[in-house]
């Protein structure tokens, strides 16, 4: 509240620069102060990493202009890309029979369930062995992490349908068909953006781990690399690369959604 | 000075206390840049021991005004003044305190704590004596309003909601307060119960005689319970009017169908529906 | 408003009779639990019947069999001298919760109904709707979205909704509970206007006193099977009724009346 005594400052900025952040910058600029520090004095195991600036160096030196580099963003990308798109299109219509046809329920999600709970991890090795290039292992792992979420959470949106909106379109006379499209389909696509949002970030924690396990490129591989050929400042650029890989899908993502859902953007 | 060291059975008609006079108050919030005035010059006196209603509509401020007397909140301008002592100041450097406390809407009884435990918190907390003599007190104010004694060893969960509400006004009450501030303490509660509590805080005032500010929607309830009902505009929120009760008490079912309430009750209602017509309209051009 | 709303004063629609009406629920065990039992009442045309009762004793089950999202157990309710099965645009019920759909904006709301029964085309049924919505003051929101409305004006689009069927039976649960007293109390006035303008049958349920004594013709209070229906008290307050009714005598008196046979011989409990 604007009229709390505690927050009176002790400086009274300009009021254009009071919109910044300030304490927020000072805690940033202080983490790196203090990594950098740390290395410095080598404070335990600070002493194997890199400092902030030899990091940046490092990436200004050999990667942004590396083609090789970028292409590994390319790559990780694909695997992503493809096993998310196969999810929706194989998880969306499962949800939805899963969720409004009792047979069919009844019948297949004892096997659904069954498979859910094995991590998409866990799948790494069957997926060597059974797909017959390591693209197709990979994606599929990415597949796994996408899948069980957008059908669980579909099969959950359809039970959570609200019974006024589907009882006033009974009385208002429409048709299974009409209220199959024009109520259950629409009511169903917030459940499918909180599948589509957990999915992306759960297929990027996969395809890292999926990488440095069962691929020779790709952001996770490269990270793995820069382990074993000891250039701790590769392994740190690795992690920024694949952290911002993951925040731009999320963006994209989240660009789709509010496509997807114009009306809940508030007037 | 605190006050807390008299006893609960000295009324306010011995010791005059409870004296409290609100003068050109005004509230404005900052969001942003954008000036929201909360209230606008709103001026009151209430004489110690009075009861007082205040109505209007939804967003008039007069849950601002009641958290400014209470100390949840600062204003922006005027003054007020209990027994001719600051209570709100500019700086908002005055805290909420047991010499003016609050009941609120929802019920805050601690439900971990028995009856007796919630009525002697306050006591407890300020140190003023030891937890035997505060559970004395507590267990002497509940026998004495309404013989509450034999729910002491209670807990809230276990109680309804109109006997909660009763136990949140005595825990108030054993304070000592110079003021009982009232915050729409029977919105949620439906007609019969809120009848039914209308009696038994009527008993309290009667018996303790403090000054008591009581928001509230139902100006059933408003004319009912108080000796003045105030009727504060939409926003920004001033004192559109203030109505003189002077219906007599001990107030009984038969005071509800008297001309007098009758007149008092169409001055209220053609006042507070004028303001929320206004608010309403206002409040749909604000969404456009 | 004539052209959507039926008001012929001499063959006033909406009569509704329910016969020796029974209907039976599961509770958690697995027992059959009667939450409706040998209940038979008359709800006359033209009429704005207000139902009133603490909670479970069936209200909201008694408007879900009238508006046939339920089938009864035994017993069966006539309506204009039919008797009714499926739910249909004759008796159409606004519930305690919006039931706006959230992806459609608010004409696409109000023109579902006849556009999804085929019978008027698109251009006339906007037409008709944006009478109802410049009617209802919503005219500026035609085209907005129900979450960037307020809950006041929710409740108004779905009455228009509704309304643009020309039911023969508003069905209204709890329809104002949740908002605020201010928003109450204009919604009320509002839809006392629209039903003496063309007395359209009404069945409001609500638990607030205040609400049921300014709308009513007739309160019945119900109460838990197996005596559903306790009393049928008349409200005689002159129409057409405005918020100062509240502050006549007799207003008073009924509020009185009615609290007696609401709580009769209730005690304090603990």
């Amino acid at each position: 509240m604007s009229g709390n005594p505690d927050s009176t400052p002790l400086v009274r900025l300009p009021s254009r620069l009071r919109g910044i952040r300030w304490r927020g910058a000072v805690s940033v600029i202080a983490f790196f102060a203090l990594w950098h520090f740390a290395v410095i004095v080598e404070f335990s195991g600070f002493a194997e990493l890199p400092t902030p600036i030899q990091t940046l160096t490092a990436f200004f030196a050999d990667y942004i202009a590396n083609p090789d580099y970028w292409s590994s963003w390319v790559v990780s990308f694909e695997r992503v890309f493809y096993g998310f798109i196969i999810a929706q299109i194989l998880g969306i219509p499962l949800g939805l029979l899963f969720g409004t046809s009792p047979k069919f329920r009844d019948l297949f999600f004892p096997v659904f369930e069954l498979l859910r709970p094995i991590p998409p991890l866990a799948w790494v090795p069957i997926s060597i062995l059974f797909w017959p290039t390591n693209e197709s292992s990979i994606v599929f792992i990415t597949f796994v992490g996408a899948f069980f979420v957008i059908v669980i959470n579909i099969y959950d949106g359809v039970g959570s349908i609200k019974n006024e909106h589907i009882w006033l379109a009974r009385s208002l006379g429409a048709s299974r068909m009409s209220i199959f499209r024009r109520i259950m389909l629409p009511s169903v696509i917030p459940s499918i953006a909180v599948g589509m949002t957990l999915g992306i970030a759960i297929t990027w924690n996969v395809v890292i781990a999926a990488e440095m396990i069962a691929s020779d490129s790709g952001l996770g591989r490269m990270t793995w690399e820069g382990y074993v050929s000891s250039t701790p400042e590769v392994v740190l650029i690795g992690m920024i690369s694949i952290g911002l890989a993951g925040y731009l899908s999320s963006l994209i993502v989240d660009w789709v959604e509010r496509r997807m859902m114009p009306w809940t953007e508030t007037g | 000075m605190s006050n807390t060291a008299t006893d609960i059975n000295q009324t306010t008609e011995q010791t005059g206390v409870g004296h409290l006079s609100v003068q050109h108050v005004g509230k404005v919030y900052d969001p942003g840049g954008a000036n929201v005035v909360a209230l606008d010059d709103c001026s009151l006196e209430i004489p110690a021991g009075e009861f007082i209603a205040v109505v209007g509509p939804s967003g008039c401020g007069k849950s601002t005004l009641l958290n400014i007397m209470a100390g949840f909140d600062s204003l922006t301008s005027g003054s007020v003044l209990l027994d001719d002592e600051p209570l709100a100041t500019l700086n908002g450097s005055l805290q909420p305190g047991p010499d003016r406390v609050v009941v609120f809407q929802n019920g805050a009884l601690f439900p971990w704590k028995t009856v007796l435990q919630n009525v002697v918190y306050g006591l407890l907390v300020q140190k003023q004596m030891s937890e035997q003599a505060a559970n004395e007190k507590g267990m002497d104010l509940l026998a004495r309003t309404g013989n509450l004694d034999r729910i002491a060893h209670s807990y809230p969960g276990q109680l309804s909601s109109g006997m909660q509400r009763r136990v949140e006004i005595l825990r108030a009450l054993i304070n000592n307060p110079k003021i009982l501030l009232l915050d729409e303490p029977f919105r949620a509660m439906d007609t019969v119960s809120k009848t039914t509590m209308h009696r038994h805080l009527l008993d309290i005032y009667d018996q303790y005689h403090k000054t008591v500010f009581f928001i509230t929607h139902d100006l059933d309830e408003a004319i009912f319970l108080a000796d003045t009902v105030v009727v504060m505009t939409t926003r920004p929120g001033t004192i559109k009017l203030r109505l003189d009760v002077d219906l007599p008490r001990p107030r009984t079912r038969e005071t509800v169908l008297s001309e007098r309430f009758l007149e008092l009750k169409q001055q209220a209602v053609s006042a507070v529906h004028e303001e929320a017509k206004k608010a309403f309209e206002r409040g749909e051009r604000e969404l456009a | 408003m004539n052209s959507v709303v039926k008001n012929s004063p001499a063959g006033l629609k909406g009569h509704i009779q329910i016969h020796d009406l029974a209907k039976r629920y599961r509770d958690k065990d697995g027992n059959p639990v009667n939450v409706i039992e040998n209940c038979s009442v008359d709800f006359p045309p033209g009429m704005l019947n207000v139902v009133m009762g603490q909670s479970g004793c069936g209200k909201s089950t008694l408007a879900y069999l009238l508006a046939g999202y339920m089938k009864p157990d035994q017993g069966y309710i006539e309506l204009d001298g039919r008797r009714i099965g499926n739910p249909g645009s004759d008796r159409i019920m606004v519930f305690q919760e919006t039931a706006l759909w959230p992806w459609m904006t608010v004409t696409e709301n109000v023109i579902f109904g006849p556009l999804v029964r085929n019978e008027i085309s698109r251009a006339e049924a906007k037409i008709k709707a944006e009478e109802l919505l410049e009617r209802f003051g919503l005219i500026d929101f035609k085209d907005k979205y129900p979450n960037q409305l307020s809950g006041g004006m929710k409740r108004r689009a779905e009455i228009a909704q509704a309304l643009i069927n020309s039911p023969d039976v508003m069905i209204l649960d709890e329809p104002f509970r949740g908002l605020d007293v201010m928003t109450r109390e204009l919604l009320q006035e509002y839809y006392l206007q629209l039903f003496e303008e063309t007395r359209l049958t009404t069945l409001f349920i609500t638990s607030e006193l205040e609400e049921a004594l300014f709308l009513a013709d007739r309160i019945y209070v119900m109460e838990e099977a197996p005596n559903n229906i306790r009393e049928v008290i008349e409200i005689d307050l002159p129409r057409p009724r405005t918020i100062e009714v509240t502050t006549t005598r007799r207003y008073l008196e009924l509020k009185q009346k009615m609290m007696e046979f609401l709580y009769a011989g209730i005690d304090e409990p603990i």
